[in-house]
């Protein structure tokens, strides 16, 4: 068999990415995002073009919250208004896990001595 | 193809209705959901759950199942002659698909009526790396069996191996996607993706955070009080590190531009963290020595507790 080779791609190939590239990452209708924002749980990057969803930019490092919600919302079938308050734990779990994570960094591991 | 009992894996009897079914499945959704669980084996156990819930919360799919008559799970079989016809299911050769296609495609095929683009499946799996290799960039075959409708529009499973090229400069945790590599798409839809979630495996000398690295600089007293030049080793190779005198525990020396490399330009850091060690079994001339310094030192550790003590 012909084994191809395939590049990965940054899920943010950008600083941000539009409504619509963001419904084609998380595979979220637009109309619920566009809800998300409503709730509040979403936040477009720049308030001010608020009036135009095809005009928001999102920035990218909220794509993977936004996949898992996706996922939440199918298999344990969420509501807009259930979803958006899974999409704020999620982001608050994975802004926690980051500073763990650094914080995990910087403790000294058990270090094995040994006499040379 | 081999039989799963979806009842069992749902633990309900054959007869539940449709609410008992659903309760079951939430129930075993919350304990096994790998966004929610904490079990290493639930996302296999939430593909079973998933699986089965799928087919019988659907009265026609349970329907469906329930024809297939009852078998011992893990069991060879193949469904009656006249299977599927009266509900419009697909064309399969059975030896090579999974029971969940047989599902899959049949509710696909009922909904879709006329031909409507189904966009194909999403998949995501976990892709192991070393930091040598998110340093470097590397490569990573992937093995994946896919469902895939053929000329005659009967439905295989195929087994789909092929390279992805991880880029340099990828950090633990992060996603990435392989454009197209996913199921394929029906009726004119898009192919789905395939993501990869990037783990980093456990290092011996590095541990990351982002793209900085740290590694912990055992540092002998004497190395420590009088400063001293050590090897320390990064992914470039040794370099030499000057620690200053009266260096402590827990000090964090920089060196910058020696982490994982960023995408586009630039480099995080490496960070050594001192500490002081000292030898467990020492020689007789290392316990004289340490004993005239205790004699000649005036030197106290413990003044900050004594001040703070609370007397």
């Amino acid at each position: 068999m012909k084994i191809e080779i395939t590049d990965a791609q940054w899920l943010n190939e950008r600083a941000e990415v539009t409504l619509e590239e963001l419904v084609e990452l998380s595979g979220l209708p637009s109309e619920l995002l566009i809800e998300l924002v409503d709730y509040g749980a979403l936040a477009p990057v720049k308030p001010q073009t608020e009036a135009q969803p095809a005009r928001w930019r999102f920035g990218a490092d909220c794509v993977v919250a936004v996949r898992t919600v996706s996922r939440l919302r199918g298999d344990f079938d969420l509501d807009a208004n259930a979803l958006s308050v899974a999409l704020m734990l999620v982001e608050r779990i994975r802004s926690l896990e980051t500073r763990l994570q650094a914080l995990q960094c910087q403790l000294p591991q058990v270090t094995k001595i040994r006499r040379t | 193809m081999k039989y799963k009992d979806y009842y069992e894996i749902l633990g309900v009897k054959r007869d539940a209705s449709d609410d008992e079914i659903k309760k079951a499945y939430r129930k075993l959704a919350r304990k096994y959901h790998p966004d929610v669980s904490t079990d290493p084996k639930g996302e296999e156990k939430f593909k079973d759950v998933s699986e089965a819930y799928k087919t019988l919360k659907d009265p026609e799919a349970r329907a469906a199942y329930d024809n297939l008559g009852k078998h011992q799970p893990g069991e060879d079989f193949r469904p009656p002659p006249d299977w599927g016809q009266g509900f419009g299911a697909g064309d399969f050769s059975y030896e090579d698909i999974d029971l969940s296609d047989l599902f899959a495609a049949f509710g696909g095929r009922r909904k879709r009526g006329g031909a409507i683009p189904i966009p194909g499946q999403d998949y995501e799996v976990t892709a192991p790396i070393t930091i040598e290799d998110a340093f470097r960039g590397t490569e990573m075959e992937l093995n994946l069996s896919v469902p895939e409708i053929d000329a005659q529009g009967r439905m295989h499973r195929v087994p789909q191996v092929f390279k992805a090229r991880i880029p340099k400069g990828v950090t633990d945790g992060e996603r990435l996607r392989l454009k197209g590599k996913g199921g394929k798409g029906m009726n004119g839809g898009p192919d789905g993706n395939l993501y990869l979630n990037i783990e980093f495996r456990p290092h011996p000398v590095y541990r990351a955070d982002g793209h900085d690295l740290y590694l912990d600089l055992p540092l002998s007293p004497w190395e420590a009080a009088l400063g001293a030049s050590v090897d320390v080793p990064t992914l470039a190779g040794p370099v030499r590190l000057k620690v200053p005198a009266g260096t402590n525990t827990g000090k964090k020396l920089r060196l910058a531009g020696r982490g994982l490399p960023k995408r586009g330009s630039g480099e995080g850091d490496l960070f050594a963290i001192v500490q002081i060690v000292v030898p467990s079994e020492p020689t007789e001339r290392e316990k004289t020595l340490f004993k005239d310094l205790a004699d000649a030192s005036q030197f106290d550790p413990r003044a900050a507790l004594a001040e703070g003590g609370g007397r």
